[in-house]
């Protein structure tokens, strides 16, 4: 992809492009490299002492079971996340896209929560579900249901997916309606010539049409749920109860600026950039195709 | 007397002006609402009573925040003079060996009297080094203490005056409040300070080796002895009867219980105030129940709290200004006046006394209560405090395996058995960090 | 229509009413709390209709914030919020079309390996750096900073990206026309590229906007200062753990205001706003 007309300059182009440039070497890169760096050493919290210790802080994490609980429950929360999220965003798209009147009123009273910052979500639901005075743990408790998300670890996880879904269904949706009204009518139409109902035309056509907004969606949503809900978990569990909510990015955290351990955060940091480049790998990939369609 | 003084000198500055340039002083702290108000008067009254040092608190977040602060900011190099540390970040600062002054050497090189004997040994004892020298200068001080919701007493058929003293006591109590309809029995703030840490001290069981740390940073945990497995044996079972409710691991329990919701609590004895403002009932406030059947208990009670550190790097003038501050900060009066106003206990046997000169205890029960269980017996190698690297993650581990146990996900046994192999593997860790 | 049902139609309806009232209830539930003095919020189960706390709620914490947690007004913070959610949409759209221009107007030899420099960035949130990203920050002294808030996320992959798509498709008429008239290529960025830019650059800042107000963790590290929190740490610094009790009314209140400007943006901008998310796709 390039121009055929271009300009000639032998300084502009580098004016140009120094801001971004600039900004990028120093808080991307350098620190980026930094944290390659100090991966290898073990450090005092004042970091007045400092010795290389090769990889001793990568062999750490992977024989710590705190860590090895942080990955299993980071699977597991970006799972639930981006599958209740898809689902019920698709079930909404589909029910807008199956109405003649109100679709735009519905779409507004859908779409705002992607406004409300993932912190704000995580408070209003900590409120909502607060064991003592929260109005649905109440309800719970009046259902016979034993909520105490302070002390049950699954309860936790649930609370901040329900939050994280929240904000996230607004997106979801928006792409899938998008994908639905896309797809030909007439095909659609056919297919009920043909005496397909509602429920097997939406398995066999239109589902299957929908395929790349989905796996598109699946990839964003993956990557919102690893690095985009720090906000929700940092506002109501802060990880609890016994790690049951302490994903990586939150452990990185904790570790490093709670925990005063350098080492060991930087090695967390290392470890992440690599899950980081193999999702862009792929979601790049993708756009890439998407582009060229 | 001092009075007196400090009005003397009020004069001066007043006729003095302010032409004199002033020295001035960073104290960085993490107290909030009225607590951040009494510290700032504090700082005023000082910078009032001479003219030569001017402190200036700053509220920098919670205690991880503020230390955080302060060692990003020791790196840049703009280190405060004094930074206050909460009590698990002691053994962090002590080992960053060229990043503080230790307290006894600057109040020696600024000339400043100084007699570490003055201070309560409950208290001193955290700050202070093998050797006997005071790293840090303790400030806010608070110890776990027992409370009780009298009117539910009273409707439970007990006797609201006399709280339980045993934990087979407290068993029988909880059980007649849960028969009575209680529907949170017990709860507690705080898990491992309360049921860990104290629970040790008050029953003379160490925590760790080597002194709980103080003797030696090659510590391990031994917090998986048969005393506490029985005792967080006994929580399970509580909590699988219904006579405790779990709260949290920080003071949220505190609400559940001024609200009503739960009949006994143990959190600080500095929630005292905030409880009395808020809860509609009398309660009381009592020692920490004990087993009656392990021998030595109860001994004494250990702290929890924040300690002022000053940091390296500044000029010896300015370190002149702060061991003034810290000097009149340890006055009697001014330590008699933050007990009696925060719930904090004095750091001083003086301050200490004082108060007990006065009716404050009569007219206000209760209050009393975390002096006497902090000095209940001279305080032994398992009591005088602890001091573990990390303590931070050392503490986390210890309440994610307690959680742990009370969910009904595992036994007593193997939670505190790997609590104490996680938790040396953190000490080991930090032990390598600082040779 | 492919058909009418209306059984069908119906569900379909339900199913958003279920949507929408399952999406609402949480904000109906802040600003109802919000409403309320703490006493009547704290006896379990809260009220569900608004109290008559409104305005006590709303002055205290636009100009004193919370008695027992954070002291700072919460006024101020909602203009920090707008300071940074400004500058960093403002920034990170000024730099990349820039750099967009640059990549797809010039060639110049270190062209490709600087397209690559800031597609990399993708690769490396800010959540992944944060300890190493925060010390460069304070050794370069911009803590508590509108400099140290905003200018480590103006770097932006995904805004040049989008730019760098939508100048492919300007025709290459307008820069030979260009040319024959004698303009230069700054002449041609401000005249043709920057006008045409428009609707791409209102889409972004919609969605940048919406990002640089909701920033957590950054400011979360570099603001020790009060003066500097913006709404959203406001609110994080009011949920006090020490010595006192959440003032949930007060809460609610703070999270109101945090939400409304950037939801006000989305709704009034709402054709901007799915424009915006459409093209950067993230």
């Amino acid at each position: 992809m390039e121009k055929r007309v271009v300009f000639r300059s032998s300084w502009l182009p580098y004016l140009l492009v120094a801001p971004q440039i600039a900004i990028t070497v120093v808080f991307f890169f350098w620190p980026a490299f930094q944290a390659v760096f100090y991966s290898f050493f073990l450090q005092d919290a004042f970091g007045t002492q400092s010795q290389f210790v090769g990889l001793a802080n990568f062999a750490e994490l992977f024989r710590s079971e705190s860590y090895l609980n942080s990955i299993r429950v980071t699977a597991v929360f970006s799972t639930l996340v981006t599958v209740m999220g898809l689902a019920v965003a698709l079930a909404l798209a589909v029910a807008a896209d199956g109405i003649l009147r109100g679709a735009l009123a519905y779409k507004t009273l859908l779409i705002w929560p992607y406004a409300v910052a993932s912190a704000v979500a995580g408070v209003l639901f900590a409120f909502l579900f607060a064991p003592s005075v929260g109005i649905i743990s109440y309800v719970l408790r009046g259902m016979g249901v034993d909520w105490n998300w302070v002390l049950r670890g699954e309860q936790a996880m649930l609370l901040v997916v329900i939050a994280t879904v929240w904000k996230q269904i607004s997106y979801n949706f928006l792409f899938f309606l998008a994908g639905l009204q896309a797809i030909p009518r007439s095909l659609i139409e056919a297919a009920a010539i043909d005496g397909a109902g509602p429920v097997r035309r939406f398995w066999t056509i239109v589902f299957p049409l929908l395929s790349p907004t989905t796996f598109f969606l699946l990839v964003v949503n993956i990557v919102h749920a690893f690095f985009d809900t720090f906000g929700v978990i940092d506002a109501t569990t802060q990880g609890g109860p016994a790690g049951a909510t302490q994903i990586l990015v939150y452990k990185v955290y904790y570790d490093g600026v709670k925990a005063a351990d350098l080492g060991g955060s930087s090695a967390q940091s290392v470890v992440l950039m690599a899950i980081v480049i193999a999702l862009t790998v792929v979601q790049f990939r993708y756009i890439e195709r998407r582009v060229q369609y | 007397m001092i009075r007196k003084a400090l009005l003397a000198s009020l004069v001066t500055v007043a006729f003095a002006g302010a032409a004199q340039a002033q020295t001035e002083i960073a104290l960085w702290h993490s107290m909030t609402g009225a607590l951040g108000d009494k510290l700032n008067e504090y700082a005023t009254r000082f910078n009032q009573s001479q003219n030569a040092y001017k402190v200036v608190p700053v509220y920098k977040g919670s205690y991880p925040e503020s230390m955080t602060a302060a060692i990003a900011a020791f790196r840049a190099g703009n280190a405060p003079h004094i930074l206050q540390v909460f009590e698990v970040g002691t053994a962090t600062m002590m080992a960053a060996k060229g990043a503080v002054v230790p307290v006894y050497k600057l109040m020696k090189d600024a000339d400043e009297p100084f007699n570490p004997k003055a201070y309560m040994p409950a208290v001193a004892g955290y700050y202070t080094d093998y050797k006997g020298n005071m790293l840090s200068f303790p400030f806010n001080s608070s110890t776990p203490v027992f409370y009780v919701n009298k009117d539910a007493y009273k409707k439970a058929g007990l006797d609201p005056e006399k709280a339980p003293k045993t934990w087979k006591e407290f068993t029988a109590a909880a059980e007649k409040l849960k028969a009575a309809g209680q529907a949170c029995v017990y709860t507690t703030g705080w898990p491992s300070w309360v049921h860990i840490e104290n629970f040790s001290a008050w029953h003379n069981l160490p925590i760790g080796t080597k002194e709980n740390g103080i003797a030696g940073m090659d510590t391990q945990f031994t917090v998986n002895s048969p005393e506490h497995v029985r005792h967080i044996t006994m929580l399970a079972d509580y909590a699988k009867r219904g006579l405790f409710t779990y709260g949290g691991r920080r003071n949220e329990a505190e609400a559940k219980f001024f609200s009503g919701e739960c009949a006994m609590l143990t959190s600080s004895s500095a929630a005292q105030a905030n409880i009395k403002r808020n809860a509609k009932f009398p309660f009381s406030v009592n020692f920490l129940p004990y087993h009656d059947d392990i021998k030595g208990a109860p001994q004494n009670s250990i702290i929890g709290g924040a300690s002022f550190w000053v940091m390296s790097g500044k000029t010896n003038n300015s370190y002149k200004g702060v061991a003034k501050f810290l000097g009149f900060l340890s006055s009697p009066e001014l330590q008699a006046e933050w007990h009696t106003s925060t719930g904090y206990v004095p750091i001083t046997i003086a301050a200490a006394e004082r108060v007990g000169k006065t009716d404050f205890y009569q007219k206000n029960p209760g209050t009393d209560v975390s002096v006497r269980q902090l000095t209940n017996k001279a305080p032994t190698a398992n009591s005088k405090g602890l001091r573990f690297g990390n303590f931070v993650q050392g503490r986390e581990i210890i309440e994610e395996e307690i959680e742990a146990v009370l969910a009904g996900k595992k036994q007593a046994k193997p939670a505190l058995d790997d609590a104490v192999r996680r938790g040396n593997e953190i000490l080991r860790k930090f032990e390598a960090a600082n040779k | 229509m492919v058909e009418n049902r209306p059984v069908l139609r119906f569900i379909h309806h339900l199913t958003l009413i279920a949507g929408v009232v399952a999406v609402a209830f949480p904000l109906y539930v802040t600003f109802i709390a919000s409403t309320h003095s703490l006493e009547s919020i704290l006896s379990v189960p809260m009220p569900l209709l608004p109290g008559d706390q409104l305005w006590a709620n709303y002055s205290q914490v636009l100009t004193a914030g919370s008695t027992r947690g954070a002291q700072a007004p919460v006024g101020a913070m909602m203009w920090n919020s707008l300071v940074m959610a400004l500058a960093i949409a403002l920034g990170k759209i000024a730099i990349s079309l820039i750099s967009a221009f640059a990549i797809i107007y010039f060639r110049f030899p270190l062209r490709n390996f600087f397209f690559w420099m800031i597609f990399v960035t993708l690769m490396l949130p800010v959540e992944v750096r944060i300890i190493p990203t925060f010390k460069v920050v304070s050794d370069l002294g911009m803590l508590d900073s509108y400099v140290g808030l905003t200018l480590p996320l103006i770097a932006s992959a995904t805004a040049t990206f989008l730019f760098r798509q939508f100048f492919m498709t300007i025709p290459d008429e307008l820069v030979e026309a260009a040319r024959i008239d004698g303009a230069g290529p700054l002449r041609f960025f401000w005249d043709v590229v920057v006008p045409l830019s428009k609707t791409s650059m209102a889409a972004l800042f919609v969605i940048q906007f919406i990002y640089g107000w909701n920033q957590y963790l950054w400011p979360l590290l570099i603001t020790t200062d009060e003066k500097m929190y913006t709404v959203v740490i406001g609110i994080k610094r009011m949920i006090v753990g020490g010595d006192a009790l959440t003032e949930w009314n007060l809460v609610m209140a703070t999270a109101m205001l945090a939400l409304i400007p950037p939801a006000l943006v989305v709704i009034l901008m709402q054709k901007w706003f799915v424009k915006g998310l459409v093209e950067t796709e993230k």
